[in-house]
């Protein structure tokens, strides 16, 4: 045992894979694990395909007490009931949700990226102060800002509106940080060649540091698309007009009707899920290696 | 823009060689004077002004606001908003209050909650990890689907289950009654089951978060000394306690808190899946100070209780802190 002297890791390098070599592995064991992985893999991915299956089915479908997984007889008819002009307006909802996730996007990317570069390049008075105020409010719960929040939202006017569910949640703490972190980890050489140059702050941040950083603003965009997409409880409070709200707000009104349609709410489900599947697809490994790093940094 | 731009581009490409760039001799970078500096604090502020401006709007002012708020009786549809001092403190903490109760079975709901459910998510997730990290074909893609859910908003996920946990058409009960078992669980109605179903949901949901962030610290441990102590005989037992453990260790700290503040904030499994019922076993403290402040305004009471629930949750970080803290650190 204490020949196993481990305990304090040394700075080891960062080598791409480096997963304990599975030597002993077996044939069966190998079975099994793939068994295993299967297995998981069907319970996170099989809710998802019913619901997808659920949204062509008819109401009685969908109500049916033996599950069906393929709809006897698939039809659009939900799609066609919640997309059409008559019932809810979920293409409305659809509609701002993607403008809120947008706009608040860049608002983050700018708002966040400017800030970012003076925390981490620019040396003025009041810096040590600034930042130490900004970090102190990433371990403020959100529930204490959920009341005032409303309260100040309302003064402004802006209740009901797009602009509640897109600016006060810009004003997190967490991409300032995230970037700056980054910021600090690029070469200081190319700047100070800018510099020498006769370079503005501003053209340097433009020309040097933002192409360098796109991983970083890549990453930030999702997390940040994402996180505005699926927002729930502050939508849900904050807008009351049925035409102004985004998609999960939306939903959970479609499911407090009277009679809950479940083919109607796995529609709306699908409409909910199906861009952040898509940009999951498209951009898993920034996504899954972006959480990961931020594990390893934690 | 075209000049500058590309002698830019060509410093950045440059770069590499520190010492000297495009010829010439950096240390005699003039950014030492005093009008640098002076341009520096001018440059600083007016790049971080846009941030501050959200920043000091809808964080700064509501956190102080929100303390103003706790101590007056305030109701925004109301024009009086007297001053109550620590009223609205000492009626939930005496339980004089009418709100007190709500408050209290709230914050009961959200520690069975998070009681429940962190235990599984730190376990699970390290488990499944820990089967990743072997060398096989094809981990990408199970890492990959595992994480899949997480994308998905709670709105989604809440209305999915709810679907599948139905009682008489739910996709659960009727596999429960195909393999015999009583096929009438009241999975979102009665407890216990309505917890057993928000913790399943939610384990579901996020177990693919943590289970990533675990496997980039497997992955960040040496592989030496994997090999070091399996040379000294070491059996799996003792490399997982011996080196995986003390490897993990950092990130169970940030995966632990991050675990715990996240269940404590719960919210959307609970008003979407149970409505906070039977009665309000499920209504968790999140979910009554929204309903208190923002659907019956009583935004000073409710402001009073989102304090309150921010000194417990306080008290349980440096808890968990002091858990993990570096017991080797001298």
């Amino acid at each position: 045992m204490s020949t196993v002297a481990a305990p304090r890791t040394p700075p080891t390098p960062r080598t791409a894979q480096s997963p304990e070599p599975a030597r002993r592995g077996t044939s069966s064991r190998r079975v099994v694990l793939y068994v295993l992985l299967v297995v998981l893999t069907l319970v996170f991915i099989s809710p998802l395909i019913y619901m997808l299956t659920t949204s062509f089915k008819t109401t009685a479908g969908a109500a049916a007490s033996t599950p069906q997984w393929i709809p006897d007889d698939p039809t659009l008819q939900a799609y066609e009931s919640i997309l059409g002009t008559s019932g809810t307006p979920v293409v409305r909802w659809l509609v701002n949700s993607l403008l809120a996730a947008t706009l608040q996007t860049l608002v983050i990317l700018v708002t966040a990226s400017m800030a970012g570069y003076a925390l981490a390049r620019v040396e003025f008075r009041g810096k040590k102060i600034v930042f130490g105020v900004i970090i102190a409010t990433l371990f403020i719960p959100p529930v204490i800002l959920l009341i005032p929040n409303y309260l100040i939202v309302g003064r402004l006017g802006w209740l009901d509106t797009l602009a509640a569910v897109v600016l006060p949640g810009a004003a997190g703490a967490f991409g300032v940080f995230f970037l700056r972190q980054f910021f600090l980890g690029l070469p200081k050489e190319l700047e100070e060649a800018a510099f020498i140059d006769g370079a503005t702050r501003w053209r340097t941040f433009r020309q040097i540091i933002l192409p360098l950083s796109r991983p970083a603003l890549v990453t930030l965009a999702m997390l940040s698309f994402l996180t505005n997409w699926n927002d729930f409880l502050w939508p849900v409070y904050v807008l009351f007009s049925p035409e102004n709200q985004t998609l999960p707000a939306g939903l959970s009104t479609l499911q407090n009707a009277n009679a809950v349609r479940y083919d109607l709410l796995m529609a709306g489900a699908v409409i909910a899920s199906a861009p952040v599947l898509l940009l999951y697809v498209a951009a898993q490994r920034y996504i899954v290696e972006g959480v990961g790093r931020a594990g390893l940094k934690g | 823009m075209s000049s500058t731009g590309t002698g830019l581009r060509a410093a950045a490409a440059a770069g590499g060689k520190p010492g000297t760039v495009a010829g010439k001799d950096v240390a005699a970078r003039p950014r030492d004077t005093a009008s640098t500096q002076g341009r520096d604090t001018r440059d600083g502020w007016l790049f971080l002004l846009p941030y501050l401006v959200l920043f000091t709007v809808f964080v700064i002012v509501p956190a102080v606001f929100g303390l103003w708020i706790s101590l007056h009786d305030y109701d925004y549809t109301l024009p009086e908003k007297p001053f109550v001092g620590l009223d609205n403190y000492t009626g939930l903490l005496t339980g004089d209050s009418p709100f007190a109760a709500p408050f209290w079975s709230g914050m009961q709901a959200t520690a069975i909650f998070t009681l429940a459910s962190v235990p599984l998510l730190l376990v699970l997730p390290l488990a499944v990890a820990l089967a990743m990290n072997l060398r096989f074909r094809g981990r990408n893609f199970f890492r990959a689907m595992y994480f899949a859910p997480y994308v998905l908003g709670v709105a989604v996920v809440a209305v999915l289950w709810r679907y599948l946990l139905d009682t008489n058409i739910g996709l659960v009960n009727s596999y429960l009654d195909a393999v015999g078992l009583s096929g009438a669980i009241p999975w979102l109605t009665q407890l216990p089951w309505a917890w057993v179903s928000l913790v399943g949901v939610t384990l579901w949901w996020t177990l693919g978060f943590n289970t990533v962030i675990y496997l980039a610290a497997l992955q960040d441990i040496s592989p030496e000394l994997y090999e070091a102590a399996r040379m000294d005989g070491a059996t799996a037992v003792q490399r997982f306690r011996n080196v995986t453990l003390p490897g993990l260790r950092p990130v169970l700290l940030f995966i632990t808190s991050v675990t715990i503040i996240a269940s404590v904030n719960m919210f959307g499994q609970s008003y979407l899946m149970t409505q906070g019922g039977p009665g309000q076993d499920t209504r968790t403290a999140i979910y009554q100070i929204a309903e208190t402040g923002l659907t019956s305004f009583n935004s000073g009471v409710a402001s009073a209780m989102s304090l309150i629930f921010t000194v417990f949750l306080a008290a349980v970080s440096v808890a968990v802190f002091y858990v993990f803290r570096d017991r080797d650190a001298r």
